[in-house]
């Protein structure tokens, strides 16, 4: 009994002597360091360059880096940024990253039970995947693990979806993905065209029933808005001046869509 | 009292050899050919046939396409049905040719047979191999006249023949040592010949002892060069390169090195055998000797099967599944080093060493346990690394530190995760990582 | 933070239903390569070890009666208890199946005294798994053995208790007359009067007697020192070993008994003999150097080997897989640091002990020592090692 008031004794003293040297011998923060953390997602991606939010931060406080590096930061934010720092940023276009696949467990089969580790890249070692689209998403989530605001969500039939209003176009998920189905896009765009398969439309339909099969008929009704890859074949939006919404109803295997 | 040679740590799982004791067939003709353009590691071949031409038996249809690369023929007479894409063991999808036989099997034009080898000219020799679209037979089919050319400022004084055939299950190699020795041994002296080297050591594993003895016989006629038949410790993976010639030689390859750093160079049988033909009757490699194999099979052999060939049609050879069987698993290849397909439409090609068959209570389950740090792993790897503490760091994507514990040294046996009692899936952990290692090691490389 | 998240998540297992192409054939398997396993799992190499500890555990009852089975029993049920428990609040999938809790639950056991009440055996199964074991995570990621952390908790909190020996039992034929009359004869005993007859007698361990507490004052004589007061001959090496005569923990008894259950694992491969040899090796010759050079002062090295928790602690505890180092290198680099710690603290530190903390001491040092004692990869030119990262 005595040693455990002796532990709690010596604990509570402890504790207080290292309030006290905190409080007397604290480093001194820079009010402005602080105040332009706070501005910053927090999110600690590391996209800027720097060791995690705190580290840009001191470097911006310091006149070292210039704002705007930060792919995450909120525009307004970024403005604040730029307001408190006494600098000018150019506003820049906001991205949004976008899976380009729409093959999920019913567009395009899965053909084997995947037995081993659960990440989509360590699954491409096995058999790539095994799915009836040698180009398709396989949906073990790489993307989502390095998500670092918890945007991307794997459904229930192994598709990644990214939840746009959640999306800060870090582009983690970008470098993540070992099928490079990720891409970041102008938030601007509505819909887009989701496949990523180069092959030929006859074999990429015997794999997927929502391939884009570059048939062009969103082209010829959206001649403005959409264009054909020349290398993939594939359609693709033009980012410079996106489509409308409704464009999405014209494609025969849906894979133009939100 | 012989010798017997072996190395530094490695496994000893089931040999379920079962099809040991049955002989070689010839596959029967069968109406379609699938032929992948890319059955060989470096570039896919050109292909030089159109949808509709009629190619013939051994024709050439592709060409390579870099230096790292090798010709295809065609395994029997017919139409082009279709120029398309397969799926190959690894997932991935290859150019092939689809063609549709005829059912004539109208041979083409051989390759003109060099009949007075022992005298030509090395070059020639590695010319034709490399005409008959000769590639390592063993697995990895790497492009055998470019594992025949001596790379610049090395020289060769050792030729390590492999008939070890480590993996279990596997009797391809077995039964082409038994049924055509002669040929074989023909062979070996060919690529003495090219390669200059008078010390030619045929490896051979202990559980074959009627391989042994008969090409031992065949060899003792053989002077110039003399070929030494050396019984080897039974123990997986033997047959691996880097270990074969230390059992042999006590060379050590060194790390990130080639057999030609040691001055050896490395041939499988199939291969050795693939070449004697190539120049002796000018036959091109369009067919090899494939094991079928697996408990849930009527009957299990060794059959010579085109190029092309479904598994699907393999496995019918086999007189098919057993009353009330079932398969968990298809493998290309061996069990330990073999590549699970899905579907059984992959074609036969030139390195399908075997096709296994596993029944759903044979097949073993991976797990994502901790480590257990019981160390086993550590004892039985042949390249000495700590697959444990290595698979610990992958899983926290530790790419660098796993570098540094050297993971680009790992051969991917699969002694490691074979005797992981928590069943940790270590191989695709050490795939990963080299595959991550390799592609930061490349940017780097291509940034300077 | 994060990097934890990631970690879970990796480690979850792959969920992946299988939708076949044509429902007419069952989906195949795809795996990564080797296709062939060893029939080793960790379920029996856990099975193997509870194996070879029974005989130690039948030696406890028949030397200590049915206290040592009721400590045991309460240590093995309230293990794997708790750690199904804290699985459950954690949030991880159960793995009790393995066996590993039971292993802790029985090694905890053969650490405590008979008469440790049941309360005491509940704390130190809740620190052993919980604080020893679950917070790291489970089985494989502990840094320490977490029966011995709970038995050094318990240790430090309960010092009277954990150091409070009962009278073993011992043959008639060797009992002095005044102790026959004590003892019922183990034929007709009930629970009750075994329980009474050798409870209340209690005694030091034969290592007590080795530092201090001497009455002839010198260490020529320690046999007869630590001989029970109802034993009318002195001690022998033999009995020692067997067990007979000498107090202590439940494990603590019979050396022959740890022996075979340590024999049947190296045979099975599940023990490396490197860490048992080399330990005992050390300890031997530091304490006989030492009785070499004062033999008046300190104990023979047999006396030392065959006395407290050694056999116990280097038999079973210093060979646990999860916290010694993974090659064979690295596993004698281990024994001989037990082995040392082992032998300072017995001959020069405070406590009579000191199997326990060298082990504990020692597995802090695991991870250097694989660092350090990773072997030269096949084909690495000599002198480059792994290099340090920080």
């Amino acid at each position: 009994m005595s040693t455990l008031v002796i532990i709690v004794v010596v604990g509570v003293f402890t504790g207080i002597a290292i309030a006290i040297v905190s409080k007397f011998f604290g480093v001194e923060s820079n009010p402005l360091e602080d105040q332009v953390k706070e501005l910053l997602p927090g999110a600690n991606c590391g996209g800027c360059g720097y060791a995690g939010c705190s580290g840009y931060a001191k470097a911006l406080a310091e006149g070292k880096a210039a704002p705007g590096a930060c792919a995450a930061q909120k525009p307004e934010d970024l403005k604040k940024t730029a307001a408190l720092l006494g600098a000018s940023v150019e506003q820049k276009v906001p991205k949004v990253a976008v899976v380009f696949c729409s093959g999920d467990d019913t567009n395009a089969t899965r053909q084997a039970q995947y037995n081993g580790i659960n990440n989509c890249r360590d699954a491409m070692f096995v058999a790539a995947g095994a799915k009836t689209c040698t180009y398709g998403c396989l949906g073990l989530g790489a993307c989502a693990r390095v998500c670092p605001f918890g945007a991307i969500e794997i459904t229930d039939k192994h598709l990644a979806v990214v939840h746009k209003e959640l999306c800060r176009g870090c582009g983690k998920c970008v470098q993540a993905c070992p099928k490079k189905l990720i891409r970041l896009v102008p938030r601007s765009a509505e819909i887009h065209v989701h496949c990523s398969n180069p092959m030929k439309g006859a074999v990429k339909l015997r794999g997927c029933k929502a391939a884009c099969i570059g048939c062009g008929k969103c082209v010829r009704t959206a001649p403005d808005n959409m264009r054909i890859n020349n290398g993939t074949a594939l359609a693709e939006v033009n980012y410079g001046n996106p489509p409308a919404e409704e464009l999405a109803q014209v494609c025969p295997t849906h894979a133009l869509r939100k | 009292m012989i010798k017997i040679f072996h190395f530094y740590g490695g496994v000893h799982p089931q040999e379920a050899k079962i099809s040991r004791g049955v002989s070689i067939v010839d596959a029967p003709l069968y109406p379609l050919y699938t032929v992948p353009l890319a059955m060989h590691i470096g570039a896919p071949a050109r292909s030089l046939v159109k949808v509709g031409d009629t190619v013939l038996r051994g024709q050439q249809i592709g060409e390579p396409a870099s230096f790292v690369s090798s010709a295809i023929h065609s395994p029997t007479s017919g139409k082009v049905k279709a120029l398309d894409v397969c799926l190959s063991p690894q997932g991935t999808q290859l150019p092939c040719v689809v063609i549709e036989s005829d059912g004539e099997d109208t041979p083409a034009e051989p390759l003109p047979p060099i009949p007075d080898w022992r005298d030509a000219d090395p070059d020639i020799l590695r010319k034709r191999v490399a005409e008959a679209g000769i590639v390592g037979m063993g697995g990895a089919s790497f492009p055998t006249p470019v594992k025949l050319s001596i790379p610049p400022g090395k020289s060769i004084d050792t030729l390590i023949i492999n008939g070890v055939e480590c993996e279990p299950c596997l009797t391809a190699d077995h039964r082409l040592m038994l049924e055509s020795p002669k040929m074989i041994l023909e062979g070996v002296e060919l690529v003495a010949r090219i390669l200059g080297v008078k010390n030619v050591f045929i490896g051979i594993e202990n559980n074959k002892p009627d391989a042994i003895q008969v090409l031992d016989k065949e060899a003792a006629a053989y002077t110039d060069p003399v070929i030494h038949v050396l019984p080897l410790h039974v123990r997986y993976p033997q047959g691996a390169e880097k270990q074969l010639i230390y059992a042999i030689t006590k060379r050590q390859v060194p790390s990130g090195g080639l057999p030609a750093d040691v001055h050896c160079v490395v041939q499988n049988i199939g291969s050795i055998y693939a070449i004697a033909e190539a120049v002796i009757h000018g036959k091109p490699l369009y067919e090899r000797v494939t094991t079928v194999t697996g408990t849930p099979l009527v009957s299990t052999g060794n059959w010579r099967f085109r190029v092309g060939t479904s598994y699907a049609e393999a496995i019918k050879l086999a007189g098919g599944l057993k009353e009330g069987a079932s398969i968990a698993k298809l493998i290309s290849g061996g069990p330990m080093m073999g590549m699970t397909v899905y579907s059984q439409s992959i074609p036969v090609m030139k390195n399908t060493s075997g096709i296994l068959l596993m029944a759903p209570e044979e097949v073993h389950q991976y797990t994502s346990k901790a480590c257990l740090r019981c160390g086993r792993c550590n004892d039985v790897c042949p390249m000495q690394l700590m697959p444990g503490i290595l698979s610990v760091q992958i899983e926290n994507e530790r790419f660098d530190d796993a570098q540094n514990w050297h993971v680009m040294d790992c051969i991917e046996c699969g002694c490691c995760a074979y005797t992981c009692p928590a069943g940790r899936p270590l191989v695709q952990h050490m795939r990963r990582a080299k595959s991550e290692v390799g592609a930061k090691l490349r940017a780097a490389k291509a940034a300077k | 933070m994060s990097e934890e998240v990631k970690n879970t998540a990796a480690a979850a297992p792959a969920p992946m239903p299988a939708k076949p192409a044509s429902s007419a054939e069952p989906a195949l398997i795809v795996s990564s390569s080797p296709h062939f396993h060893t029939k080793s799992t960790v379920d029996s190499i856990m099975r193997w070890v509870v194996i070879a500890l029974l005989p130690a555990c039948l030696a406890a009852i028949y030397f200590f009666g049915l206290e040592a089975l009721r400590v045991l029993a309460i240590c093995s049920i309230a293990c794997p208890a708790f750690e199904y428990l804290s699985a459950k609040a954690m949030r991880k999938s159960n793995e009790l199946h393995d066996g590993s809790a039971l292993v802790t639950g029985l090694l905890l056991g053969m650490n405590l005294p008979s008469t440790t009440p049941w309360w005491i055996c509940l704390i130190g199964s809740f620190i052993a798994i919980v604080v020893g074991k679950m917070i790291y995570g489970g089985l494989g990621c502990n840094p320490f053995n977490p029966a011995l952390v709970g038995r050094v908790a318990l240790l430090l909190a309960f010092p009277v208790v954990m150091t409070t020996w009962p009278m073993p039992r011992i043959p008639a034929s060797l009992k002095a007359d005044s102790a026959l009359t004590e003892v019922v004869p183990a034929s007709s005993a009930t629970p009750q009067a075994t329980a009474s007859a050798v409870m209340p007698a209690t005694t030091a361990t034969p290592l007590k007697f080795s530092k201090g507490s001497r009455t002839h004052g010198s260490a020529r004589n320690l046999l007869s020192d630590c001989t029970p007061a109802h034993q009318k001959a002195p001690l022998t090496y033999m009995q020692m070993f067997l067990g007979i005569g000498k107090s202590g923990s439940l494990g603590e008894t019979s050396g022959l008994a740890l022996l075979l259950g340590v024999i049947l694992l190296i045979c099975l491969n599940i023990v490396r003999w490197h860490i048992p040899v080399c330990y005992l090796g050390t300890v031997a010759i530091i304490t006989g150097i030492a009785w070499i050079c004062s033999p008046d002062s300190y104990a023979n090295p047999l006396f030392h080997l065959l006395s407290g928790g050694l056999l116990l602690g280097a038999f079973f505890m210093a060979t646990d897989m999860v916290t010694t180092p993974l090659s064979r290198t690295g596993a004698i680099v281990f024994g001989v640091g037990c082995g040392i710690l082992t032998a300072c603290i017995r001959l020069w530190g405070s406590y009579p002990e000191g199997a326990s903390f060298s082990i504990l001491i020692m597995n802090a040092f695991t991870p250097l020592i694989d660092r350090y004692t990773a072997g030269r990869p096949f084909g690495m030119p000599k002198k480059k090692g792994i290099k340090m990262t920080a």
